[in-house]
């Protein structure tokens, strides 16, 4: 279940493993992307923290909704509308009542997948957030799930995004949108264990 | 990486200051935004509104064309990262006359994603919105399964297009079929000589030996589809004219547009020995360009290089348009 609270908690430990590998995140988007998602994501995380610092009253669809105009406006790139978008579909599900993670992180994905068009295998950050998605359901989300999931977009060829333009010279590199997407749900998971 | 500018994270907005401030009379800046719209309202009075923008590291554009006859305002982004939805939202908002707001937005899933989202919260406030998504870049394949063409300098041949016909009247539907019309008939094609360097990433986005060379190359660093040696301009020419004119089918009945674009680096002397190349292999086709321009006008910070973008006139109002009298920086 989430609350305002741990949600809070979620994004600033988010923000903490975003800021301590932004360069490493920035390295993976250069041979294949344009170098820029570290800093992307950087400059959005920062943001979110600043937006979040007088939430702490705040309801869920409150935190959710400020976590999204914060990335939507600051991030830019293609992650900020994605990631915008995945928190502006959890606020609209709570606000329609639910705190429960699987619905919530169900609505978050239907979102990215319809604003970015891509699908499982297209090496983007839907590789991460699939079976992720698949492991909440079931309750068994572990450290592994993640990192298999992360791991599984190396091989891929890329059909969505920048790293598209490479085709089969896409293969053989982390998509960075997945490993930033990895960080995030280990931040949930560090949360969930609490 | 040696570069006149402060902290790389100020580069943006202290670049939209400098050019605002320097040329009052073309642009102002929204309040507490990097869009940047024209000066001359009285110029947009009744007509629809044309917003373009994407990422910073283009200069001139997109800034340069905002005027009166082309653009109504641009929105500028982090370096080589689109601009985010609530900025393009701000200029759509400001530029409407109740006509309604073009956009023109070239094809990187970010730039896409984000003026789709800026046109959602327009369409909230009852503002029409259309738009076009640019794909000129003919080195990557068009496919359904991948993000498909690129937009590069073309753009700017559309920007000038949309916008005579705006000046003139055009109504959103007009201007949208205009737009869709005008799209397949623009290609273009790239060289590069050396990358450019993102401030904030502070090394170049790609490595090439100094003797080497790399065709297709997009504007954003992205790869290209083959690297060789350094060659003669007339060869340089001959590999991308024969791109272009196997895509486009050169037929020496039609009018061509043709703009030579430096990359950033390259010296107009050089663009001009390009020129002096590109027109004698045109000419051997029995082709003499109905329109053409010289500089760097779709640049791409500093990377050396050309691009070659030939426009296939099959109406001959495109050409008046063309023709059509700006007031803007950098037209
Ligand atoms: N259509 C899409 N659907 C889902 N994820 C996508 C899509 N396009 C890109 N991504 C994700 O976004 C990541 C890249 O984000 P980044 O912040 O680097 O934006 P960008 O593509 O460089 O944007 P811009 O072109 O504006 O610079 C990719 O690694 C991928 O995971
Ligand atoms: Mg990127």
């Amino acid at each position: 279940m989430l609350t305002a609270q741990n949600t809070i908690t979620w994004l600033d430990k988010f923000g903490d493993a975003i800021e301590k590998n932004k360069a490493y995140l920035s390295d993976l988007d250069t041979p294949i992307g344009d170098g820029d998602h570290g800093n992307n994501m950087a400059r959005g995380l920062t943001a979110v923290k600043a937006a979040l610092a007088d939430k702490d009253d705040a309801d869920l669809t409150t935190v959710f909704k400020t976590i999204a105009m914060a990335l939507i406006s600051k991030v830019g790139g293609a992650s900020g509308p994605l990631y915008g978008t995945a928190f502006l579909e959890m606020a609209k599900a709570s606000k329609a009542g639910t705190t429960d993670l699987p619905t919530l992180l169900a609505a978050a994905l239907a979102g990215i997948e319809k604003r970015g068009g891509a699908e499982a295998g297209d090496k983007t950050m839907i590789d991460v957030w699939t079976p992720v998605l698949a492991a909440v359901q079931a309750g068994n989300l572990t450290q592994a799930v993640i990192d298999d999931a992360v791991e599984s977009t190396k091989p891929m060829i890329a059909k969505k995004g920048r790293a598209s333009y490479l085709g089969e010279r896409s293969v053989g590199h982390l998509d960075p949108g997945a490993v930033s997407s990895g960080y995030l749900f280990t931040a949930l998971l560090e949360v969930e264990a609490n | 990486m040696k570069k006149i500018i402060n902290d790389p994270k100020d580069v943006v907005p202290e670049m939209v200051d400098g050019l605002v401030r320097a040329y009052p009379q073309y642009l102002k800046q929204l309040p507490d935004t990097e869009a940047m719209v024209r000066s001359d309202t009285a110029s947009m009075a009744g007509k629809v509104g044309i917003v373009s923008g994407g990422g910073s590291g283009h200069e001139p554009t997109h800034a340069g064309f905002v005027g009166k006859g082309m653009l109504s305002a641009a929105v500028a982004g982090q370096v080589f990262t689109s601009p985010t939805p609530d900025q393009i939202y701000a200029a759509i908002k400001a530029v409407d006359q109740g006509k309604g707001v073009f956009l023109v937005i070239k094809n990187y899933s970010g730039d896409v994603m984000n003026f789709d989202m800026a046109k959602d919260m327009a369409e909230m406030d009852d503002i029409d919105v259309k738009s076009v998504v640019v794909d000129d870049d003919i080195a990557v394949e068009d496919s359904l399964y991948t993000q498909g063409r690129r937009g590069v300098a073309g753009t700017l041949f559309m920007h000038k297009v949309l916008g005579a016909a705006a000046d003139q009247g055009a109504s959103l539907d007009e201007l949208d079929q205009l737009a869709q019309a005008v799209l397949p008939h623009i290609n273009t094609i790239a060289v590069a000589l050396s990358a450019a360097t993102v401030p904030e990433v502070g090394k170049p986005g790609f490595e090439l030996a100094d003797d080497e060379i790399e065709y297709g190359v997009g504007i954003h660093s992205e790869p290209g589809y083959r690297r060789e040696k350094i060659k003669p301009s007339k060869d340089l020419v001959a590999e991308l004219l024969g791109k272009l004119d196997d895509s486009l089918q050169l037929d020496q009945s039609h009018q061509y547009a043709v703009l030579v674009n430096g990359m950033g680096a390259t010296p107009l002397m050089e663009q001009y020995v390009f020129s002096h190349d590109l027109l004698d292999a045109l000419a051997e086709k029995g082709i003499k360009p109905a329109f053409m321009k010289v500089g760097s006008y779709m640049t791409s910070i500093e990377m050396a290089g050309i691009s070659l973008t030939i426009f296939d006139l099959t109406d001959a109002k495109w050409l008046d348009y063309l023709n059509y009298p700006v007031e803007t920086i950098a037209w």
